[in-house]
């Protein structure tokens, strides 16, 4: 579900880092600009691989920084669409279900990939599979921080570039647990 | 900033979570030092890792595991998901190998089933549970 992505970048280092080396000084500020932030269409930075290739530095009239050139290599967080990953389930609603991977929790498994026949209890607030087997029906629930494994079905990357409104989030998977073997562990021990 | 290339290349989950091990102590000494989002990240990812295969991993291990499949013809992806979710079921196998009915011979799945049983540690058990 990782993956390494090679960027370059301008990387701009203020003064009071000079102390560094320039490339633990490079290094330091590209994971301070990138770790933890989703790149539109590449996935979320987990951190720096490595730097490739240093350009020269330069410095402009009136700004004490100086700006580097950097070819980089970064660690990405990005499943191949129909890979499985277990998780917890995070939250339960009519919409579906909110899987998370503790750094990750843009998980949704929409109702219809849910295994089938499966319905939303309002009481509980969980959604249940009712399960059928020859021994009669079984209501298994979705409890949630169960663990679960997950086939990622989609990827959405959503550009959150400060003219559009909302707080959508720019990184969103779509998972299923409508195959053998997927849902929450418990089902298949 | 531009994208060179956005897959250059697939990491196992041991090899993210061997790195983040080696980042985190080095940045030991300047605990104070490390910007926040990547001390999220990283702890994070840790806190994942830590419950799954990988955690048990180390590159031997992963090396023995790649020479012993090499025969089952499986693709990267495939082989990164035998090592990252390790399966121990005929039902687990069939959700990472595609087609698997068609690929693979009821005994060519018990074989890899076994191969990956004796290749790749088991999660060691809690210290409470001995």
């Amino acid at each position: 579900m990782f993956v390494l992505s090679e960027l370059t970048d301008t990387i701009q280092i203020e003064p009071h880092l000079f102390k560094f080396r320039l490339e633990e000084a490079l290094a330091r500020e590209i994971n301070r600009k990138f770790a933890n932030k989703v790149i539109h269409k590449v996935g979320l930075v987990i951190c720096l691989h490595q730097l490739n290739h240093v350009l020269d530095s330069f410095v402009f009239p009136g700004d004490g920084s100086s700006h580097t050139k950097v070819r980089f290599t970064l660690v990405v967080f990005r499943p191949m669409v129909g890979e499985c990953i277990i998780g917890k389930i995070k939250s339960c609603s009519p919409e579906g279900l909110v899987l998370s991977i503790s750094f990750f929790d843009d998980i949704h498994v929409p109702p219809q990939a849910l295994p089938h026949p499966s319905r939303f209890d309002e009481q509980e607030q969980l959604w249940i599979w009712q399960y059928e087997s020859d021994d009669g029906s079984h209501e298994l629930f979705m409890d949630l921080g169960e663990t679960a494994r997950f086939r990622v079905t989609r990827e959405v990357f959503i550009d959150t570039a400060p003219e559009e409104e909302g707080t959508a989030s720019p990184y969103v998977l779509e998972a299923s647990f409508a195959d053998q073997g997927l849902g929450l562990l418990a089902w298949w021990q | 900033m531009d994208v060179v290339k956005e897959n250059a290349a697939m990491l196992s989950n041991f090899e993210v979570f061997a790195l983040l091990n080696e980042l985190r102590a080095e940045k030991g000494v300047d605990k104070h030092q490390q910007p926040n989002n990547q001390a999220t990240i990283t702890y994070e990812t840790i806190k994942y890792l830590e419950e799954t295969p990988c955690k048990e991993q180390t590159a031997e291990i992963v090396e023995q595991f790649l020479t012993r499949t090499t025969s089952f013809q499986l693709t990267k992806i495939e082989k990164l998901q035998l090592l990252n979710l390790r399966p121990t079921t005929a039902v687990e196998m069939q959700l990472v190998v595609e087609e698997s009915e068609e690929r693979l011979t009821e005994e060519q799945v018990s074989e890899l089933l076994r191969i990956v049983a004796e290749t790749l540690p088991a999660k060691a058990e809690g210290a409470m549970e001995q």
